[in-house]
């Protein structure tokens, strides 16, 4: 938190069709709906989380990822950040509050990469949902499918993934956590943090900018992964890959796509990192492994499936 | 029950086609190794067909890989297409563009 990003705060996907998707994200995947605006979206909240959503749906022609925020600890930060991103020679843009019900000012920039990211200071805090700040119980009763606990990280296809390290982290503060090196030392996979995670957001190089690869979300335990993976067959919904452990970030997965397409993750466990960790690096050469550590071998669809 | 018929440059396979499925599913349930499985879910675009004969219904593809020029021209996403009839189809070739995102590793 070097320049006072705190975390991830939200995303925003297109879908082809809304209500499939929300039988998706709310049914299976457990996420609680919390609101639609005016403008027909969707917002989700996952249980653990204070704010009020983390995940906007938006149905559109095309599915893919529309934005990615994060939350910074003051508007006097956000200010800092956003004058620090226009000398940086970033395009910004202001988008005001309220935009997105319940979210304050957001400043938009578009990475090198191609993807568009968010910055924002202020959003509508409706705290854990089902549990009480003070005594918590362990968890809510009530919850459904696979009970995701909170939105993780994203991984985005895009070209130029040192420039983009360099901007996330010259500018917002950001670690590189792990990295993919290929033979002739460019970096080609770039895992970076804002705190302890092992990422908060990847970018992996491809020529197309601005692809989506997969949201991901946080479960407690691997027996949570394998019963996730039991309903993605009661619901034959469409499986990527899984329940796998990836060698990049060690996390233990399974890999799925909603009704649209867009590829989502539900992990548990996975390395940490500190501020003064110096990176782990993973050869381009052995990417097998350290996307699929047991199958040591890519499926075509990880390098090939994106919206 | 209906059929498809897959041609490429190198030969021409059919299977069998199941009522509640995509032509898509249909394929993987087949063991047919011709069309490309990507999302299944009409986003990713892996699986472009030309349909060349039959009836079929669709349902929403993503306009990044289908446009509605496309869509006209019988261009479709075999993961969103549920055949009506036999159907005769012909795999368009997404090789140029994997191989292009595979280049750094």
């Amino acid at each position: 938190m070097k320049k006072g990003v705190m975390r991830p705060g939200h995303v925003q996907l297109r879908v082809l069709d809304l209500e499939e998707a929300v039988l998706h994200y709310r049914d299976l995947m457990g996420l609680i709906e919390t609101h639609r605006d005016s403008q027909g979206r969707v917002y989700f909240k996952a249980w653990t989380e204070v704010d009020k959503f983390s995940v906007v749906l938006r149905e559109a022609d095309k599915p893919g990822m529309d934005f990615m925020a994060f939350k910074v600890l003051n508007n006097e930060v956000l200010d800092q950040l956003e004058s620090d991103l226009i000398a940086y020679g970033c395009e910004v843009e202001q988008i005001a509050a309220g935009e997105l019900d319940g979210c304050g000012r957001r400043v938009r920039f578009v990475a090198p990469s191609g993807h568009n990211f968010e910055l924002f200071a202020e959003k509508e805090q409706t705290g854990k949902w089902g549990v009480s700040n003070v005594n918590p119980e362990a968890w809510p009763r009530n919850l459904k499918g696979m009970k995701a606990t909170r939105f993780d990280h994203c991984l985005l296809y895009g070209p130029n993934v040192k420039e983009c390290n360099a901007l996330f982290r010259d500018v917002l503060g950001f670690d590189l956590a792990e990295q993919v090196i290929d033979p002739e030392g460019n970096l080609v996979g770039a895992f970076i943090t804002v705190g302890m995670k092992a990422h908060d957001v990847a970018f992996i190089d491809s020529p197309e900018p601005n692809q989506f690869h997969h949201a991901s979300f946080f479960l407690e335990t691997w027996e949570d992964v394998l019963r996730a993976a039991d309903l993605i067959s009661m619901t034959d919904t469409s499986i990527d890959i899984g329940p796998t452990r990836h060698g990049l970030t060690h996390g233990k997965t399974i890999y799925f796509f909603d009704p649209s397409g867009n590829r989502n993750e539900v992990f548990c466990g996975g390395d940490y990192h500190y501020p003064d960790h110096e990176p782990v690096t993973w050869k381009a050469e052995d990417l097998g492994k350290a996307i699929f550590y047991h199958d040591r071998v890519l499926n075509e669809r990880f390098l090939s499936v994106l919206t | 029950m209906p059929k498809v018929t897959v041609s490429s440059a190198l030969q021409e396979q059919s299977f069998e086609l199941n009522d509640e499925d995509s032509l898509l599913v249909s394929s993987e349930k087949a063991m047919n190794k011709a069309i490309p499985v990507g999302c299944r879910g009409g986003g990713c675009g892996l699986c472009k067909i030309k349909i060349l004969s039959g009836e079929y219904l669709s349902n929403r593809m993503s306009k990044a890989h289908i446009t509605e020029r496309e869509a006209l021209q019988g261009y479709a996403l075999a993961c969103r297409i549920y055949p009506l009839s036999d159907l005769k189809i012909e795999i368009v070739e997404t090789i140029d563009k994997r191989k292009k995102l595979t280049r750094s590793v």
